[in-house]
């Protein structure tokens, strides 16, 4: 793979762009891998990656039933931080947050990594002080977060409406400031991209309908194109890991809804920031586009429709114009929907399962976005060593037996 | 937006409802002799089709009461609306 450098650049210039090396080869699937990851989503393509570039494993295959990042991974808001709660949700989450950091270089592929801050804001008293204990929590992890008063937050982000006067008042806000956004589709290309050179093939339009599994071992995958073998198989599906656990026989305690997020027609550049308030439904940030990007709440009711009802749209909206006036004259470019997989605690399954050689990586729920370089890297370890990744073992199936649940469910970007 | 047939009312906004997940799931008669497996069962695991869906709405800014409905969670087009007291019916596509 010719690497990508400002001198690549100059010289496609000069041939005007005609001689640009495809990113990722499209091979047709072999007949056995060591290692299938079904879904080619980041995490997949991460999970991929992480296989081949440090567990040694190159002889493995990404099945995706579409095409590259067009799940969640292209229908999410692109947020990325690390402060929930508890301590086992920080360790996977700023582990991804520490991955971020070097993507760019690591992949060669510039991810568009912004680290422009994120902002929660608290509406009420309960606000305040689920805020306050996650705050506190994070810096007994050595997590770095920053409390401000309402008029910080002004300061911080001017065009907010911090007027006491409304149904839902600013009190007060949290901010980590190495939080940010990033590119969803470079994440997924440069993944790719980085996957393929060291090996890996990337198999796009080919639907797994069922697995082969002998005696409780996983002998490979039935697909559209025909049966692939291989004695593990990592499933990273998102919304539709209940249809591919449904196929293995088991039951996952996940539900699917759809999450609906828009964006506005572009404009300049003003707003430099993400602000989330979980309590009203609406969490902002501007792309590099312009537009501005805001994702509302899941819709009650499962769903697999990858859209969703009106109502959340107009509660979004209207929590929208309440906290920043200015919106008022802009439009809706476009609006969409996902389907996220939740689990009861909110936070992921990253887990073994009954069946031996056969792996989850789903319930990431609301915002498995900001996990990808670290849910790809833990879950490579954990199909690689057959054995759960320190940072993934809190995230096995067996918590909902054990009773270990990890709650996030205040944490999580929206309420569910 | 979907249009919800409430067996007491008829057909209304899904603003007026709440969503109570899937449905015909019964508390098992013999807890004490339940294993924390079969607890995990009960109380986390859903079917979470992609297809036909049992699930229960009640009907809370309306009559207030519970029932069930049948819907297919790929298209969101509704096969039944019910009564608790009504058989589940056999919806077969």
């Amino acid at each position: 793979m010719k690497k990508y450098s400002v001198f690549s650049l100059v010289r496609n210039a000069l041939d005007y762009h005609r001689n640009w090396q495809q990113a990722w080869r499209s091979p047709a699937p072999k007949s056995a891998y060591d290692v299938i990851v079904v879904g080619g989503g980041g995490h997949g393509l991460a999970t991929a990656y992480y296989l081949a570039k440090e567990c040694g494993i190159t002889n493995v295959a990404v099945i995706e039933k579409g095409w590259l990042g067009g799940g969640n991974t292209g229908r999410n808001t692109t947020i990325i931080r690390a402060n929930y709660l508890q301590d086992e949700s920080t360790g996977i989450y700023a582990h991804a947050l520490d991955l971020w950091d070097t993507l760019s270089t690591e992949l060669n592929y510039n991810v568009m990594f912004s680290k422009r801050g994120v902002l929660h804001l608290a509406h009420n008293q309960h606000d305040l002080k689920e805020l306050a204990r996650r705050h506190n929590a994070n810096r007994m992890m050595a997590n770095e977060l920053e409390f401000l008063t309402p008029e910080q937050v002004k300061a911080f982000v001017p065009i907010i409406n911090i007027s006491p006067d409304v149904r839902y008042p600013v009190l007060g806000g949290s901010l980590q400031r190495r939080a940010g956004v990033a590119r969803h589709d470079a994440v997924a290309w440069g993944y790719a991209r980085a996957a393929d050179s060291l090996g890996v093939d990337i198999i796009q339009n080919c639907e797994v309908t069922g697995f082969r599994i002998e005696q409780g071992q996983m002998k490979g995958v039935e697909t559209t194109r025909g049966f692939i073998a291989s004695p593990k198989v990592g499933c990273v599906a998102a919304g539709h890991s209940s249809v591919l656990g449904a196929m293995a026989g088991l039951r996952l305690p996940i539900e699917s809804h759809p999450l609906q997020a828009l964006v506005s027609e572009p404009l300049k550049p003003f707003f430099d920031t993400v602000v989330m308030s979980n309590t009203v439904h609406v969490y902002v940030s501007q792309s590099d586009k312009g537009e501005l990007v805001m994702g509302a709440g899941i819709d009650a009711y499962n769903g697999y429709s990858q859209r969703g009802s009106l109502p959340p749209i107009e509660h979004l909206l209207s929590a929208a114009m309440e906290l920043y006036p200015v919106f008022s004259r802009v439009r809706v470019l476009r609006k969409w929907g996902g389907i996220v997989d939740i689990c009861p605690d909110a936070s992921p399954l990253i887990t073994k399962t009954p069946v031996q050689g056969l792996y989850f990586n789903c319930g990431w729920g609301t915002g498995g976005f900001k996990a990808t370089p670290g849910s790809g890297h833990v879950f490579a370890h954990t199909i690689a060593r057959d054995d759960p990744h320190p940072l993934a073992a809190a995230f096995r199936l067996e918590r909902f037996a054990t009773g270990n649940l990890v709650d996030e469910n205040l944490a999580a970007a929206v309420a569910h | 937006m979907l249009l919800i047939t409430c067996p007491y009312c008829g057909p209304r906004s899904e603003e007026e409802f709440a969503y109570g997940g899937e449905g015909h799931i019964a508390r098992p008669a013999d807890t004490d002799g339940l294993s924390d497996d079969e607890w995990a069962d009960y109380l986390f695991m859903r079917t979470n089709p992609k297809g036909v869906h049992y699930e229960r709405w009640v009907h809370a800014h309306g009559c207030r009461r519970w029932f069930n409905a049948v819907r297919d969670t790929a298209t969101n087009e509704f096969l039944a609306f019910y009564r608790v007291d009504e058989k589940k019916p056999e919806i077969d596509r």
